[in-house]
Formats: C-alpha cells, structure tokens, sequence
C-alpha cells in the first residue's frame, strides 16, 4: 500500500567514471571508431598518413647539405647513405636562400628589409590587438612612408612629402566642404593634392634635403627586388590598401546615388570578370604605350595597383554579403538615434558587417598574398621565378623539389597565420548569440 | 525628474502637426489625408488591425519613411526631402521598435552612450552617468556591462527605451514595444512605458494594449485603411464607439 514513499537513510558513495567513458580510450571511441565506417575512415587514414611518411621522412632526411651542385648531392648521398637512395638535395636552399629571400637586393643593405619587416609587426600590433597602447597607431599610419623609405632608399624628404600633399588636402577638404558642401570639398582636395605632388612636392624636397641633408639612404632600384621580399611587399601593401578600397565600394554598390552606385557595380563586375594574370600584362605593357613616352612608372608600383584593384573587387562583394546580412532594424535605429550615414556606417554597420565577413575577407587575404607568385609571369623575380632562374643554372638543372617544398612552407607559415589570427579574431568578437 | 527636455523653451505649442499627409508606396496609398495634432506633454496611443498604417504613420514623423504629399511640422520644423537636419530632428525623437533593435556588438552601457557621445558631443563620463541615470529608471542598472544577446526580451525593451531617454528626446515614438514579448515581459515594460508618462513625456504609442490605452492615454486614434476613422478620450473611445468599424475591431480585441 505505502510503496510510493521512499526515505533515503544511507547516502550512497560517488565513484569515478567507468574506465571506458574517461580519458583516452573514451576520446577514441568517440572520435575515431563511433560505428564500423567510422573505424574503417580511421584505419584507411593512418596508412595513408603511414605510407606518406614512410615514402617522405628518408627522403627528407638522408640528404646532402653541402654540396654545390645536384650531381654533387647525389654522389654524396650516394656515398653516405648506399647507392640507389634518393634523398634531398638541401643543399641548392643554402647556396641560394638569401636570393629566395631578398632577390638582387644588396648584400650589405639586408638589414633595411630585415628593419621593416620588424617595425611591420610594430605596425600591426596595435591594428590587430586591442591590448596594445593606442598612441602606436600614429606609427602604423607613419610607418608606409617608413617602409617605402627604408626598401627603395633615397632622401626621406622625397617620401615625407607624399604625407605632406595629403594633410594639405585634408586641410583643403575641410575648409572647402565647410563653404561649398562636401562633394566639391571633395574634388578640391583631391584636385589640390594632385597638384601638390606634381608642382610643389619635388621643388620642396629639394629644399628641405638642403636644409637637413642627412637621412639618405642609397637607392635601390625596383629590378633589384625578388624572392619573398617582393611577394611581401607587393602582398602586405595589397592587402593593407585593398580592404578600404573594397569596404568604400561596397558601401558604394548600396548607395542611393545612382552615378556612385553605377561606377561601383561597373568596377566590380569589370575587375572580377577578367583574370589577374590579364591586369598584371596590362601593367606591365600596355601601360607603357598608353603613358607619355619617358615617364618611369615604376613596375612594382603598377604591379601592386593591379593586384589592390583586383583583391578590393572581392573583398566589395564579401562585405557587401555582410552588409546585407544586417537586419534592417539595425540601420534604421542608427537613423532614429539621429546618427548622420557616415556615423552609423563607421560605429554601427560596419563593426558588425565586417565581423560577419571576416573569413570572406582572409580568405581573400591569403587568396592576394598567393597571387602574387603569378608576377613571375611578367618577369618579376618572386621566389617562383628566381625558383625558375636556379633551376636553368647548369650546377641545379633538374632540381624540383626541395626548391618548391621550400617556397610552400614559407608561404604555408604565412597563410596559416593569417588564417589563425582570423579564427581568433571571430573568437574575441563573440557577444552571445544575437537575437 | 532632472527635465526630460534639455531646453528651456519648447520652440513651438505642439510637439507634431501633421496636415493633409497623403503616402503611398508604388501605387498603394498607405496613409490617406492624415491630420493630426500632438501638443506637448501629450500621450496618444494609436491602434488599428494590422496592416492600416500604424507603423507607417510615426516612421513617418522621424522620417524613417518620407511622405509624398501634405506637411509634417516636428517640434517646429517641417520635414521635407531637402532637409539637411534630418537627424537633428531625429536626435529630438527617440522610437522604440517591435524587435528593440538594441546593437548587438556593443553592451548595454555601449548602446547608451553611443548617440549622446557621437550625436550631442557629450563627454563620455557624462554621457555614462545618463546613462546609469536611466538604466536605473528602467531597473536594469547590473546589466550594463553585458550585451543585448545576454539579456530577456523584455530587458532588452527596457533598455532600448534608456537607449532613447539617454538623448533626452522631447518626443518617444513606440511602435508595438511589447507585442514581441511573452506575457510577464509585457508588464515590465508598460510599467517603464507607464513610469515615463507621468514624468510628462510627450509620447505617440502604436500598441494593442487597451489597458495601458484606458490607464495613461490622454487620446485614444483608430486607423483603418491607412485613414484615422475614430479619435476620442479613452474612456468615450471604448465605452461608446461611434464608427462601426472601430466597434468591431474593439469587440475583437476586447472580445476574448
Ligand atoms: N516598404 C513597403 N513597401 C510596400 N508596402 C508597404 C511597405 N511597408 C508597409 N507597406 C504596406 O503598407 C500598409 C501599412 O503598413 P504598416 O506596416 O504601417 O501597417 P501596421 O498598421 O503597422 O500593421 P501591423 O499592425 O501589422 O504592424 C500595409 O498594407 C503594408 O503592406
Ligand atoms: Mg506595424
């Protein structure tokens, strides 16, 4: 009658978890055999990964690092290891990294690249982390000039004034748009700072170089540039300029205006329907034929052109996917609050837009910093084409491997960085889920 | 109350007038001849079925929506296409939405003192203790440091109203604030809703609450078609509708 009623006298002891549910053995059962296909997948795997190993790791290993040319690595191999062992011939990476790694650039001017890749992580600091003193954005906005200034050499006068013509056009901006509205505001300053660099810059580098004639470095000539220094440089600056460019055309392609709306769609499509390789031919001829003879465009510069206009194309549409993955609620409470477009666009959509797009945005990054290898097809000695260049010297003729596996893992470091700063980034940014 | 309104004189008698306002959308006409008078001070709840232009009646009066015809005088000044102070005006009217619209990216003392800070140039330290100010108004003081995403439906109304309050608006436009909300939620809210009237707020309310309606409305409007068909004191407008239309939507409402 009273067996519903139940009163615990004794509390019973806790105990740990089955040996099968904790641990190692429960992470594998999980993970690797839940359910026969599961383990076969798990088993199939490993000998593929244990037959590549076994196939790479002697390879990789029993190889030649001194000798100085590729018949040279096999005999050595040969002598040390028994005959018939093929083995890498590392030895052709250490005759010729400093070329993989800074082209022609002058042996005893390495540290001006070795400085600006360190100050370019100075730069970046304060852009990628939050933790880092606000004050070091001024570096970062000082340190393109820097750059330009320590690789390609010459007066620092010459590239301070390039800085210069654009704070007097911002000086001309604000004081036109106050009396004419911001559109001619606008044109002027764009108008004043193009006069600027072409009449007043040089004469007032001049100058000043007279005034204060230290703070010259020897100038280096764009030809002189190769191997990973210029895929950075070209990849960086391209990275760094074609996300702006790329969130202005989106915000452009949503516009009300239907002229700015209509060059942004029209740059678009135009962009993303022809190949790189076609842009970077342009640049580097036909730009010759259409610029008035004489004029000394410097080929890395038209090459980075080609390459920002080509990544900002992407990045428009991945953010324009952001963009349009807002609520409409959330502009409208932006323009209820009685924020002006620039204001709600800069502290309310974008923040949110661009959180949105950021695997888009690195997947672009990484997709750029890649293309820059396709240079070597208009000559440009980037690791792949200085690969190319050792491979035709008669001491290294055959080699293919061990060339390319190492300019895949630098790229490899690079991109995998980019890559996990993303995921870190997303991390930081979560809020809870959003309603 | 510190003051809800900053400045000392109101620039003119009413808070809205609204005259002859037609709007259509392609070739729907969703509003037809609206005239309409807010003074200040004024609490007006606006009801209808859905679909008669509720909504698009206060988007209307900050401009969320444009009008193709007649005239909207907001605290003075007219609202038309080739108006540059348009969020000046908009500064001056806060609204609160159906889905709150809080910023998910920013905390709640974030989303609060985002306009007062970028849109009034208020210091920031100034601009937190509004902030605080109105949060505490609200009840919801210990959330200010989380985000919208951590918080109930009927927490996030409340602090979208601060988020309004914060710009010491003369006029709080609500368009359905609680009809989102479970029901215990809705009762924080009219409660906020209920606290803010008595402190003279000017206050234009689209809900179906006829409670709150009875309780603090000075003037009750029934739209229809885009057309204000009934406007009465609460007590006159529920006991004794005149139009049939309004008696059948009220003995809908009211009904069950
Ligand atoms: N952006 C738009 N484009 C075209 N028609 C619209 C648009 N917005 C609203 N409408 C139409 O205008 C009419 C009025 O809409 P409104 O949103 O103002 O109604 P409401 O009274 O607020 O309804 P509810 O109670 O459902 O919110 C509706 O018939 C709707 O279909
Ligand atoms: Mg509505």
């Amino acid at each position: 009658m009273n067996s519903v009623s139940y009163v615990r006298t004794e509390m019973a002891s806790v105990r740990p978890a089955p040996k099968m549910y904790v641990g190692l053995v429960a992470w594998a059962r999980e993970n690797l055999f839940g359910g026969w296909l599961n383990s076969v997948l798990t088993i199939l795997s490993i000998l593929a990964i244990a037959f590549f190993l076994v196939e790479s790791v002697p390879w990789v290993f029993q190889s030649s690092w001194t000798a100085t040319s590729l018949r040279g690595c096999r005999e050595a191999i040969a002598a040390t290891y028994g005959e018939g062992v093929s083995g890498a011939c590392w030895a052709v990476i250490r005759e010729r990294y400093l070329q993989l790694l800074y082209g022609f650039f002058p042996s005893d001017s390495y540290w001006r690249p070795n400085l600006t890749l360190i100050l370019l992580f100075v730069a970046l600091a304060p852009i990628l982390f939050t933790r880092f003193p606000r004050k070091m954005l001024w570096f970062s906005a000082a340190y393109p000039f820097l750059g330009v200034w320590l690789l390609w050499g010459g007066s620092l006068w010459d590239i301070a004034v390039i800085p210069l013509g654009l704070a007097v056009g911002c000086a001309a901006f604000f004081a036109i748009a106050r009396a004419f509205g911001s559109l001619p505001g606008i044109i002027g300053a764009v108008l004043i700072t193009l006069l600027f660099w072409i009449f007043l810059a040089g004469p007032l580098a001049g100058i000043l170089q007279g005034i204060i004639p230290f703070l010259h470095l020897e100038s280096v000539e764009s030809a002189k540039f190769g191997g990973f220094m210029l895929s950075t440089t070209i990849g960086v600056t391209g990275i760094a300029c074609s996300l702006p460019i790329g969130i202005l055309l989106a915000l452009g392609r949503q516009s009300d205006l239907l002229i700015v709306k209509s060059i942004c769609v029209g740059f678009i499509e135009f962009i993303r329907g022809v190949p790189l390789i076609t842009l970077l031919f342009v640049a580097s001829t036909l730009l010759n034929i259409f610029l008035p003879p004489g004029t000394n465009f410097d080929l890395i510069l038209r090459v980075i052109i080609m390459v920002t206009l080509f990544a900002s194309a992407y990045i428009a549409e991945v953010v324009r996917g952001g963009l349009a993955s807002l609520p409409k609620g959330q502009y409208e409470a932006a323009d209820a609050l009685g924020l002006d477009y620039w204001k709600s666009m800069r502290l309310i959509i974008l923040p949110q837009a661009l959180k949105v797009s950021i695997p888009g945005i690195v997947s672009t990054f990484i997709g750029l910093f890649k293309d820059t290898t396709l240079v070597s097809i208009i000559g440009l000695l980037d690791p792949l084409g200085l690969s190319n260049a050792i491979r035709a010297d008669g001491n290294w003729n055959g080699i293919v491997w061990e060339l390319y596996v190492f300019v895949a893992v630098i790229f490899f470091v690079f991109c995998f960085a980019m890559s996990r700063y993303s995921m870190y980034l997303e991390r930081k940014l979560e809020t809870g889920h959003d309603r | 109350m510190t003051g809800t309104n900053e400045s000392p004189e109101p620039t003119s008698k009413n808070a809205v007038e609204i005259s002859g306002m037609n709007k259509w959308y392609g070739n729907f006409h969703a509003l037809v001849d609206i005239n309409l008078t807010v003074r200040h001070g004024e609490r007006i709840v606006i009801c209808g079925p859905s679909g008669s232009g509720k909504s698009t009646l206060i988007r209307c009066i900050n401009r969320l929506e444009e009008h193709q015809e007649g005239s909207i005088i907001v605290e003075g000044t007219e609202l038309s296409s080739d108006l540059k102070g348009i969020d000046q005006i908009r500064s001056e009217v806060g609204m609160c939405f159906q889905h709150f619209n809080l910023f998910p990216h920013l905390t709640i003392m974030e989303n609060c003192t985002l306009a007062p800070i970028w849109v009034r140039k208020t210091p920031r330290s100034d601009a937190e203790k509004t902030a605080m100010y109105f949060l505490e108004k609200v009840k919801i003081p210990e959330q200010a440091h989380k985000y919208p995403g951590q918080l109930s439906g009927g927490q996030q109304q409340r602090v979208a109203i601060a988020r309004s309050l914060c710009m010491r608006p003369r006029i709080m436009l609500f368009d359905e604030p609680t009809s989102a909300l479970d029901p215990e939620m809705i009762k924080e809210v009219l409660d906020t809703m209920i606290e803010l009237a008595e402190d003279g707020m000017t206050m234009v309310c689209v809900t179906h609450e006829m409670g709150f309606a009875r309780q603090v409305a000075d003037r009750v409007i029934f739209m229809d078609e885009g057309q204000i068909v009934e406007q009465n004191q609460p007590k006159e407008f529920f006991d004794n509708p005149q139009n049939e239309r309004t008696q059948l939507f009220l003995s809908q409402i009211l009904g069950h």
